[in-house]
């Protein structure tokens, strides 16, 4: 019977430290994978770990308000029938650790870079198993974005997460959406990866799409989160406003329309972003994506005829307070999940939804 | 990427991605190759804290020595700037601006304002100051309050290695004169720095840390200070806003002042000397543009107003440390009327 300690995930490359909001178990309580166990404050957002394994939580280690480094051992989860003097075990060395202030050796993410069309793309991977996972973040975001889905699919999968050209630490050079589109296509060559499960957000979900269409058999599924693309409602004013923001006075405001409670924008979030924005070459490319992105005050990009000739299994979710690309917009897609209490950070506000929309397509593609 | 680099590598590399990008900008001062000119000698020194080392070779012709006269060379470097240069010139340390003054002040600062906004002078001074080396009362100085008092000039104070490179950049592409304040005792203070050129705006504070309790406005050196102390507070259940203004002039008032509406309690540390300096301007700031936002006087923590000690015992009490701003928090923390 196998007794684990439950460790502080890494939800995200700059975390280094978590701090517990609150206990959502008490001991003794039974738990399936995926029971929502503690809040977790990472600085620059708050995340709900949920526990990988079902068993019992026999120990909280960590108390509510302590700060403990990623890695760190906080509780104890076995089955019920498991030794006490076992479990008692675990828990003693994970107080004494804690106590001390041992950090944890990281098994984090690898970062890679590929060349595409003379472009550095920027990744990282995380997990190793067969099937392969490729995560496409939206307009102004990065691989970090997806802080609180990318560890919990690597349980099972192998899972990279890039950066578009213009973004994150990729080659600030960007043209259109078809420069986009090529360093998906491109990266998927470059790494030689098998055909992969393709997850896109916002932006990237229409350049996942995308992708799919021009090179069906790099593709094993799709996972549509809030994707672009789809109808014509847009918020065209945010996607200008982010453009053209230049200090947290401007850029504040306009990331509380992403979230459906605007009190998940942090300090830390608004710092990193403009850290990337003030980057040489950022201003040119946001400039020319949202140019792109954007006809009028409605959406330039269209990839409903595309998707609708792809016979790769696709899952479609969407926030159901989304007000960047709000879900009511006429020529949204077919057969969509909405999640409830999400807005357009559906990856971020409600992780758990994404990961199950995630897997599921996977078990698509192998029953197809 | 970001990678971890000091405080000195940061100033470096901007100084070498500005020379790649723009071949408007060289580097002059005091040894600031150290034996340029002389076979076997070149590159010797880089600058007397080695800041400007390498630069050499990477760019020939472009790093100046120059002879130990600042008001030649510092005003050699205003004129070069007005002649469509863009000069980063050392003044060695700051205690030395006495003998180039006129040409900073009455000069540099002026031509914009006197040819009626048809002249620029992108000249961007580098200097050391502040106390903590050890150096005496000759070579620790906080003088930034001067600079700032002298309208036309812009007054940098980087407190990390992220703001060192990416403020130096914004001061090398800033068209109006700049002096770029470096605190010697952060030189070996490493942080995380992009590896891409980033530059960043002037007059924009940055919040170091979020709290609500007590305002902590804290200059160069003095923001990490700050922070050490609002993270023993923290433990006290006082919560502080550490604000970095980054710049003196402009000053971000707006930052300061929104963050004295919510918590209603100021303190301003500064490591300049009392009278005139920082700590007494943004404290005049908020006593005339957010008084009844006030629960609690607002508190100074200064040196004293006396010049840098050579002991070192009395070096070490001269200058505000953590202890210090902690005391003053928790002062206007527990004030009653």
């Amino acid at each position: 019977m196998t007794v684990r300690g439950l460790a502080v995930p890494k939800w995200g490359l700059s975390m280094t430290t978590g701090r517990i909001l609150a206990w959502l178990v008490s001991e003794g309580a039974e738990v399936e994978e995926g029971t929502e166990l503690a809040e977790i404050d990472t600085d620059k957002i708050n995340g709900v770990l949920e526990s990988p394994w079902p068993g019992v939580v026999r120990r909280i280690v960590a108390p509510v308000g302590a700060t403990v480094p990623v890695g760190a051992v906080i509780a104890v989860i076995a089955p019920a029938g498991a030794a006490e003097e076992e479990v008692e075990r675990v828990a003693a060395e994970a107080r004494e650790r804690l106590a001390a202030g041992v950090v944890p050796e990281e098994s984090g993410a690898v970062f890679g870079t590929v060349e595409v069309e003379g472009r550095q793309i920027c990744y990282a991977t995380l997990g190793e198993g067969p099937e392969v996972i490729v995560l496409v973040h939206g307009y102004g975001g990065d691989k970090d974005s997806w802080l609180f889905v990318q560890e919990p699919l690597a349980r099972r999968h192998t899972v990279h997460a890039i950066d578009l050209p213009g973004h994150g630490g990729s080659g600030k050079r960007v043209e259109d959406f078809e420069s986009l589109t090529g360093a998906v296509a491109g990266f998927l060559d470059a790494i030689g990866a098998p055909p992969a499960h393709l997850v896109g957000h916002s932006l990237g979900g229409a350049v996942v799409a995308a992708v799919a269409a021009a090179r069906p058999d790099r593709v094993r599924s799709l996972t549509l989160v809030a994707p672009a693309g789809f109808g014509t409602e847009i918020d065209a004013g945010y996607v200008r406003a982010f453009a053209a923001a230049s200090s947290r006075r401007e850029l504040k405001p306009q990331l509380g329309k992403l979230f459906a409670d605007p009190g998940q924008v942090t300090g830390r979030l608004v710092d990193d972003l403009l850290r990337y924005k003030r980057l040489d070459g950022v201003a040119e490319a946001l400039k020319t994506v949202s140019e792109s992105m954007l006809d009028g005050d409605r959406q330039a990009i269209d990839v409903t005829a595309l998707h609708a000739g792809l016979a790769v299994p696709t899952v479609v979710m969407w926030g159901g307070s989304d007000r960047i690309l709000p879900y009511g917009g006429a020529g949204r897609p077919p057969g969509v999940r909405l999640v409830d209490g999400a807005g357009h950070m559906v990856h971020m506000e409600a992780p758990a939804a994404v990961v199950a929309a995630v897997e599921e397509s996977v078990e698509a593609a192998d029953s197809t | 990427m970001a990678r971890t680099i000091s405080y000195r590598e940061a100033i470096n590399e901007a100084l070498a991605q500005e020379m790649e990008r723009d071949p408007r900008v060289i580097v002059m001062g005091e040894d600031n190759a150290g034996g340029a000119g002389s076979p076997g000698e070149d590159d010797a020194w880089g600058g007397v804290l080695g800041v400007t080392k390498g630069l050499y070779h990477r760019f020939p012709g472009r790093v100046l020595d120059t002879p130990i006269s600042e008001s030649a060379f510092i005003g050699a470097a205003i004129g070069a700037a007005t002649r469509g240069m863009r000069p980063v010139a050392e003044l060695m340390f700051i205690d030395f601006m006495g003998v180039c003054f006129d040409q900073i002040f009455n000069q540099a600062a002026k031509f914009r304002y006197m040819f009626g906004g048809r002249a620029i002078t992108p000249v961007t001074v580098r200097t050391m100051y502040g106390a903590g080396l050890r150096a005496a009362a000759q070579h620790s100085q906080s003088l930034y309050p001067i600079f700032t008092h002298i309208p036309g000039l812009k007054v940098v104070l980087p407190s990390s290695p992220y703001e060192a490179k990416g403020l130096m950049i914004q001061s090398i592409r800033d068209d109006d004169p700049v002096i770029f304040c470096e605190h010697k005792m952060l030189y070996d203070t490493v942080g995380e720095v992009p590896e891409e050129s980033y530059a960043i705006p002037f007059g924009e504070a940055g919040i170091v840390r979020e709290g609500g309790d007590v305002t902590v406005v804290a200059f160069g050196r003095m923001v990490g200070m700050a922070e050490q102390a609002a993270g023993q507070l923290a433990g006290d259940g006082i919560e502080c806003e550490v604000i970095d203004p980054r710049t003196t002039s402009p000053l971000d008032t707006e930052t300061i002042l929104e963050s004295v509406e919510s918590t209603g309690r100021l303190v301003v540390v500064d490591e300049a000397t009392p009278r005139c300096n920082m700590a007494t301007d943004v404290c005049a700031l908020v006593a005339q543009e957010a008084f009844g936002a006030l629960r609690a006087p607002v508190q100074m923590v200064t040196a004293p107003h006396a010049p840098v000690p050579f002991s070192d015992a009395l070096e070490d009490l001269y200058i505000p440390d953590p202890q210090r701003i902690a005391n003053a928090v928790k002062s206007v923390a527990g004030w009653k009327r």
